[in-house]
């Protein structure tokens, strides 16, 4: 069992961060923001080919992360691989000692930087999580056996910003039907919302963790107000962070961070932080949540 | 010419829910010249959907099921029949299928697969495509094609990109999904999310050899 999924099921409250791998093999940034983040949060994600961006592998860095020690949540999309290269993927991952794996549709090719490629899309985020609950019970999707199962521990993402929310909450209990057994959100920046969100989802018994995408100035506050679907930045904290002077920013978003974290910590399971290379700032952020334990001890 | 098949009789009366009476629409144009439909086999399906246990309201047949007038002007002319159907099963391909289930306010459901259009999308001047599946789905999602109105051509619902009824591609393009979602909700069918299938047998969209083989297939291909 992973330590992620070892936390949860012990009812653990948890933080886990991400790194995004870089477009090419210089990977000395993506090695300190790592360091950044080692012991300060209980598992780190790998995003896979973020934003239809080409970049290094999702699954080579996973493998990179469990031999540095640090536990992975290996993110993989569907839009770039069949079912077969997807299977290998998880199979592989498994082989090489990666638990948790986060089963994503993926953005589509024309948000990305190869705007002419062919979406593949053969499966989807809950057909990928079924086939992470049939590769775990020692079956492919023919129904072939496997030469050992994997063990994997399957998670999900949900937007509880879309409107309406409806769609998200059916398409969520179709997730946890497939076998999710955990959830990270797209970023919020308005604890109502969460609120509003869990008092439907916490029925389902899944945990939830709250994803929290680090701001890094006022622009790219806007930006995701009128690009990510789902992500609303609420004027006041535009406000505050276009207000703060450059050289204090980073204190400024782990002060904008850490008072979210800290609103949201009690309503649901976790907190997912998405810090965009600024890993440098978790342990203020955490210090700004009052959270001291991150699911380690 | 389309080329089509029939589904399983058990299929299309799993479909049918707790339907009792349904109305019959059939296509006059390529299923007939296919032999997978016409007044004929839509005649033997009646047989069929009665041994099962439902009452066939009626039976109409429309030149092409493609051609919005003449569907419009038909359709008028079973008002009475219509209403009595708690659903209505369609013979044709699925752009057929979406554009009946454009003008009626009652379930609509395939009761053939589409494989191949042929190059040929029909004459209905909408929006309404068929991805040639082989594997209808029409019947679960409110006769709106996920196929070919998802810009990721999903089978198990809106991603999350879906915003305010719009695509994450672009703000102007509709989502299928949210198409879906909204027609079900109408007609108080949303459980059927949770009956789609997981995966997609893309092997289906491949014409057998038995249907490559016939003497349509050599005047057509």
């Amino acid at each position: 069992m992973s330590r992620l999924q070892d936390a949860l099921a012990a009812g653990k409250f948890v933080v886990t961060g991400e790194i995004g791998p870089p477009k090419g093999i210089d990977t000395h940034e993506m090695a300190e923001e790592l360091e950044h983040l080692r012991g300060k949060v209980i598992a780190v994600n790998v995003t896979d080919i973020q934003s239809a961006v080409m970049r290094l592998g999702s699954l080579i860095v996973s493998e990179w992360l469990v031999r540095q020690g640090v536990e992975p949540v290996f993110q993989l999309t569907c839009r770039d691989r069949n079912r077969l290269a997807l299977q290998t993927e998880l199979v592989s991952a498994s082989w090489v000692g990666i638990e948790n794996v986060l089963c994503l549709t993926g953005d589509h090719q024309v948000l990305g930087d190869h705007k002419g490629t062919k979406g593949v899309f053969d499966l989807d985020a809950v057909s990928l999580i079924h086939t992470v609950t049939l590769l775990n019970s020692g079956k492919d999707l023919a129904g072939n056996a496997l030469a050992g199962p994997t063990k994997l521990f399957p998670g999900a993402v949900v937007a509880p910003g879309l409107d309406p929310m409806e769609p998200q909450l059916l398409k969520m209990e179709r997730k946890i039907a497939a076998g999710a057994k955990f959830f990270q959100t797209q970023a919020l920046y308005d604890p109502r919302q969460l609120e509003t969100f869990m008092r439907t989802a916490e029925q389902f018994k899944v945990p939830v963790l709250a994803g929290l995408v680090l701001l890094k100035n006022a622009g790219m506050a806007k930006f995701m107000n009128a690009n990510v679907a789902g992500v609303f930045v609420p004027d006041h904290i535009v406000q505050e962070i276009a207000d703060c002077p450059k050289k204090k920013l980073k204190a400024k978003s782990a002060e904008i961070g850490g008072r979210l974290a800290k609103e949201m910590k009690g309503m649901c399971q976790g907190i997912h932080l998405m810090p965009l290379g600024w890993t440098d700032i978790v342990p203020a952020v955490l210090a700004h949540a009052e959270i001291t334990d991150v699911g380690l001890s | 010419m389309l080329v089509t098949e029939q589904k399983p009789v058990g299929e299309i009366l799993g479909a049918l829910d707790g339907a009792k009476s349904v109305l019959l629409v059939g296509c006059n144009g390529c299923p007939l010249g296919w032999d997978s439909g016409g007044p004929a086999k839509l005649a033997e399906l009646a047989e069929q959907l009665a041994k099962g246990g439902k009452e066939v309201a009626g039976s109409v047949m429309i030149d092409f099921l493609c051609n919005k007038a003449l569907v419009g002007l038909k359709l008028t002319r079973h008002l009475d029949e219509l209403k009595k159907a708690d659903a209505v099963i369609v013979s044709s391909c699925g752009v057929g299928v979406q554009a009946t289930a454009e003008m009626v306010d009652k379930p609509c459901h395939p009761c053939l697969n589409t494989m191949s259009s042929m190059s040929f999308q029909g004459l209905w001047p909408s929006s309404e495509r068929c991805g040639q599946c082989g594997d209808c789905v029409l019947s679960l999602t409110a006769g709106i094609c996920p196929i070919t109105t998802c810009a990721k051509n999903l089978i198990n619902g809106s991603c999350g990109g879906s915003h305010k009824g719009t695509c994450e591609v672009d703000s102007k393009r509709a989502c299928g999904w949210f198409r879906i979602y909204e027609r079900l909700k109408e007609q108080g069918r949303l459980d059927n999310l949770k009956k789609l299938p997981y995966v997609r047998d893309h092997q289906r969209m491949d014409i057998p050899m038995a249907q490559r083989s016939t003497i349509r297939w050599a005047i057509e291909a």
